[in-house]
């Protein structure tokens, strides 16, 4: 079973955000990067996957070269290699994005060994577009689902669950190839080990400059929402502010009697 | 003209469909044009719909019923884009609405704008549009000949309009529909599992981050949250460490809660818990570190070790 799993970098913005001066991006000058967690849950869906029943995994993004950082991680916990598809650091809309996993998917099945599953996290941590999967999916013809939190393999069928409205759960069932989108929820992610960590150093990574095609949406700038100012009520210290916390429960009517 | 997909359970319109038809109507009010909506199966959404200030109720006739058949709906949604021209369509923020959608976007080649708080037509449109689950907003352009968009939950109004309102008349479909559209649908549905008390649901949710410090130290969270009917919810620092099941967790990639308490214990506030609790109306933060960012979003703050905070407040609880 050949896999591709597609993540991408963003920054782990912890307690506030803070944004450059020309409000087109986050200030990035104290933080740490990350992908998301729907992400990390796809990369070791893939390689349980193939620890169970054979094959490769391989890791995308589409990024600047410090997202080869991203694609070091998910080498670290099992993905055997990795493609960069380098941009100068320009934000890519979705539709671009898409095309160029997309070329990326058609060059692997040309060199002779096409993916039987391509997993992506249910949407991006930062710009939540909600659209490359599916994007993908259509343009390769290739049966989709996203929302994943449970995935099976068998014989050639790829057995899904997702969340349904209104409670429990509803399945799909898509022959391979497929995109598959998951969820945080859909496993919980080892830790990366020292050893692991030292053999993703000496794995491959692609380089390959993707095709820049603007469509939209246009970032033109970014906010933050705006906040009422609201002062917080300090109501004690320690075991002691119990009585009063107690108080406040009782006005706020959630004491049961 | 602006067309706004609809969805409807029990023969209800959908509470996030209203939402975007609220968008439709200031659209078609922005740009002088009717509002029409289209739904897959329906027929007794015609009165709601007309209330919501559609004219025309586009239903499509599909041969799997109302069954759930993502690309075959969105091959619907095409098909009207197709024969009616509309100046835009607008999708409710939810999981179906925001796939559909993209499937109607990615067949037609154009972008689309998800999770939109505001727009305005104009040449170019403008939009709004939720960044990191709404912790950050974005303005942006959108071109295209047909402007597609999904309406961020609970930013617009599901209110019925006032005046004016008549049913909407129905225009049957039948869109043609290929076997690569059914491939894949809904095979089967699992009912949900029972027992305890919803965390989407509980008026009073306990929270418990790394402060909580071991698996073993929720025993004190489900203690204070049993005491007032609630439920657990925990960070993503607690499902990380194995110590909960992420079914409980809050956040950007967790669940979205409203209750009427949330006291958040040993949880520091990163933007990706607080977009999951902060639609709470009243939070209690409990935490050693007076500056820890909950504090900014906490109505009522208890400075201290929450392994000697919260057994008080049961004690305190049950004595009264
Ligand atoms: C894309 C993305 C999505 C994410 N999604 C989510 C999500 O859905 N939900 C989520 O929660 N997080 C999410 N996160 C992670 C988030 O950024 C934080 O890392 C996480 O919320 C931190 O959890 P915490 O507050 O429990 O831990 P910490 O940040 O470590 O905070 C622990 C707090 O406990 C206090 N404390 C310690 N000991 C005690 C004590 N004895 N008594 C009282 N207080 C004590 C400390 O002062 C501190 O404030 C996401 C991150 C990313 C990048
Ligand atoms: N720049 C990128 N590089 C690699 N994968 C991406 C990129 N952007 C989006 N994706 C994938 O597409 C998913 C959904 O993203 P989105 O549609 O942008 O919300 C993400 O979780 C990733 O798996």
């Amino acid at each position: 079973m050949e896999i591709l799993v597609a993540i991408k970098r963003v920054p782990a913005t912890g307690g506030r955000i803070v944004l450059t001066a020309d409000e087109r991006a986050i200030d990035t000058r104290h933080l740490g990067f990350t992908v998301s967690p729907h992400e990390e849950c796809a990369v070791e869906e893939a390689v349980r996957i193939v620890e169970a029943g054979g094959g490769s995994v391989t890791a995308v993004t589409l990024g600047p070269e410090v997202a080869t950082e991203q694609l070091r991680d998910a080498m670290a916990i099992g993905a055997d290699r990795a493609v960069l598809l380098e941009t100068d650091g320009r934000e890519w809309d979705p539709m671009e994005t898409a095309a160029a996993i997309v070329d990326a998917v058609q060059a692997q099945a040309a060199a002779g060994t096409p993916y039987d599953l391509l997993l992506f996290g249910n949407e991006a941590a930062d710009t939540g577009d909600y659209q490359v999967p599916i994007r993908v999916a259509v343009a390769l013809d290739l049966p989709w689902v996203t929302g994943v939190k449970a995935l099976e393999l068998r014989d050639g069928v790829a057995v899904a669950r997702r969340e349904a409205v209104g409670g429990g759960w509803e399945e799909f069932e898509l022959p391979l190839p497929a995109v598959v989108a998951v969820k945080e929820g859909i496993n919980l992610p080892r830790y990366p080990s020292l050893p692991g960590r030292l053999r993703a150093n000496k794995k491959p990574i692609d380089r390959v400059a993707p095709t820049a095609r603007p469509s939209g949406p246009t970032m033109s700038r970014l906010r933050l929402p705006r906040e009422e100012a609201h002062e917080v009520e300090i109501l004690g210290r320690g075991a002691d502010a119990a009585p009063r916390v107690v108080e406040v429960m009782r006005t706020l009517g959630v004491v049961r009697s | 003209m602006i067309l706004a997909f609809v969805e409807h359970a029990d023969g209800q319109l959908d509470r996030l469909s209203a939402e975007s038809l609220a968008l439709a109507r200031r659209l078609g009010a922005a740009v002088k044009t009717g509002v029409e909506a289209v739904a897959i199966g329906g027929e007794s959404l015609a009165a709601a719909v007309g209330r919501h200030g559609a004219d025309v109720l586009h239903l499509a006739q599909l041969d799997d019923g109302d069954a759930y058949v993502p690309d075959a709906w969105a091959a619907a949604v095409g098909d009207r884009i197709g024969a009616l021209g509309p100046e835009a369509v607008v999708a409710p923020g939810s999981v179906r609405g925001l796939e559909v959608l993209a499937v109607v976007a990615a067949r037609l080649g154009l972008p689309l704008a998800a999770n939109c708080i505001d727009v305005h037509p104009g040449d170019p449109w403008s939009v709004t549009r939720q960044r990191w689950a709404g912790s950050l907003l974005e303005e942006a352009t959108l071109e295209g000949p047909v402007k597609l968009l999904s309406a961020a939950p609970h930013a617009f109004p599901a209110d019925e309009m006032v005046a004016g309102a008549t049913d909407a008349r129905i225009e049957p479909f039948a869109p043609t529909i290929g076997e690569r559209e059914r491939r894949v649908r809904v095979a089967r549905r699992l009912a949900p599992e029972t027992g305890g008390v919803s965390l989407t649901d509980a008026r009073v949710v306990v929270g418990g981050g790394r402060g909580v410090g071991s698996a073993e130290g929720f025993a004190m969270i489900e203690e204070l949250a049993g005491l007032l009917g609630g439920a657990v919810g925990v960070s993503r620092a607690v499902t990380s460490a194995g110590w909960r099941p992420h079914t409980e967790q809050v956040g950007q990639t967790g669940a979205r809660i409203a209750p009427d308490l949330y006291i958040a214990c040993g949880i520091s506030g990163a933007i990706q818990h607080i977009v999951g609790c902060k639609a709470a109306k009243t939070i209690l933060a409990i935490n050693t570190d007076p500056d820890a960012p909950i504090m900014a979003q906490a109505d009522y703050a208890v400075i201290g070790d929450l392994r000697e905070v919260v057994p008080a407040i049961a004690a305190a609880l049950r004595r009264s």
